[in-house]
């Protein structure tokens, strides 16, 4: 299980993530979901430090973290 | 592992129809993360205003009510006065609170209702297009302000929060921003805090949410939230503005 799970068919791929993450752990996917979004996915876990700020700083409930 | 953050039990598992980077879903993520935390969504009745949060009722789990267009604080009075035991919460944008439902809310307040308000300023009308709202900035462009706000033209931009510290009836009155993870920690504590004074049984309770429209503002949404630092919050400073305990600042 990854410390951040996107529910990815949710997600409107406005980036706030990927701006707010202090780690820099978050990018855009090149696939698009079906409403034709680029989604977020974590790209580093391991310098993912479960702090939450990418959950909270999402507009639409797309995130969930989990800390080891 | 330990999960650190959960997406709220009092929101619906669907998609919201806001446009990307909107800060309204921040917004209710907060207010849903109140009603759970204070376990009061039994006891919940949230009414919806007229604007792009018509279909909160859609995205809330807890009982709901929408209203005409401003009215929102007069139906809450309402459902408020006719079941006491419930918490009774409005969600209004600042085209529904701050301009046609300006009445509404101000005597809402005088009357002391024991309602909790949620007032989302984005500065701009934002379901119907990007006209100039009462709470646009000076110089700041709308479809119907294409050169900018014209304070000899249009007045200055309305303070909601400052106006309602005035009223003896208003117990809890704060602003707060969504435009970084700092100031969201701060507008939850703000959001509970409203709800609690209504728990208590003190008072009328506002908070005021400064927001992001990326969309009429044309930004993406992070420029959005920096732009909101830089020019709304010297207009609209933050802080809490009047308290149970404390009374007017």
């Amino acid at each position: 299980m990854t410390k951040v799970v996107f529910d990815e068919e949710k997600c409107k791929g406005c980036g706030l993530c990927v701006q707010f993450c202090p780690k820099k752990a978050i990018i855009m996917a090149e696939r698009i979901n079906t409403k034709g979004y680029h989604p977020a996915v974590l790209a580093d876990e391991e310098n993912c430090i479960s702090c939450g700020i990418c959950a909270r700083m999402c507009p639409d409930a797309v995130i969930e973290v989990f800390k080891p | 592992m330990k999960q650190v953050y959960s997406v709220p039990k009092s929101l619906q598992p669907r998609s919201t129809h806001y446009c990307p980077g909107c800060t309204h879903g921040i917004v209710h993520k907060l207010v849903a993360e109140a009603i759970d935390d204070l376990e009061i969504r039994d006891r919940a009745i949230g009414v919806a205003p007229v604007g792009c949060a018509v279909f909160a009722y859609d995205y809330f789990d807890c009982d709901f009510q929408q209203a005409a267009h401003g009215r929102a604080p007069a139906v809450a009075t309402g459902i408020k006065r006719a079941v006491p035991d419930s918490v009774v919460f409005t969600y209004q944008g600042d085209g529904d609170l701050a301009s046609i439902g300006a009445a509404e809310i101000v005597h809402a307040a005088m009357r002391g209702e024991r309602i909790t308000v949620i007032f989302v300023n984005n500065a701009i009308y934002g379901m119907t297009g990007g006209q100039m709202a009462p709470t646009t900035l000076v110089g700041q462009k709308a479809t119907t302000a294409p050169f900018g706000r014209q304070k000899e033209h249009c007045g200055s931009p309305l303070r909601i929060s400052e106006m309602l510290a005035t009223i003896p009836g208003a117990a809890y009155i704060a602003r707060v921003a969504l435009s970084s993870p700092g100031n969201v920690a701060k507008a939850k504590t703000a959001i509970r805090k409203a709800f609690e004074t209504q728990l208590a049984g003190e008072g009328f309770a506002l908070v005021e949410c400064l927001s992001t429209c990326p969309t009429n503002w044309g930004m993406a949404p992070y420029e959005a939230m920096q732009w909101l630092e830089e020019n709304m919050i010297p207009y609209y400073p933050l802080g809490e503005f009047r308290t149970p305990e404390g009374g007017a600042e």
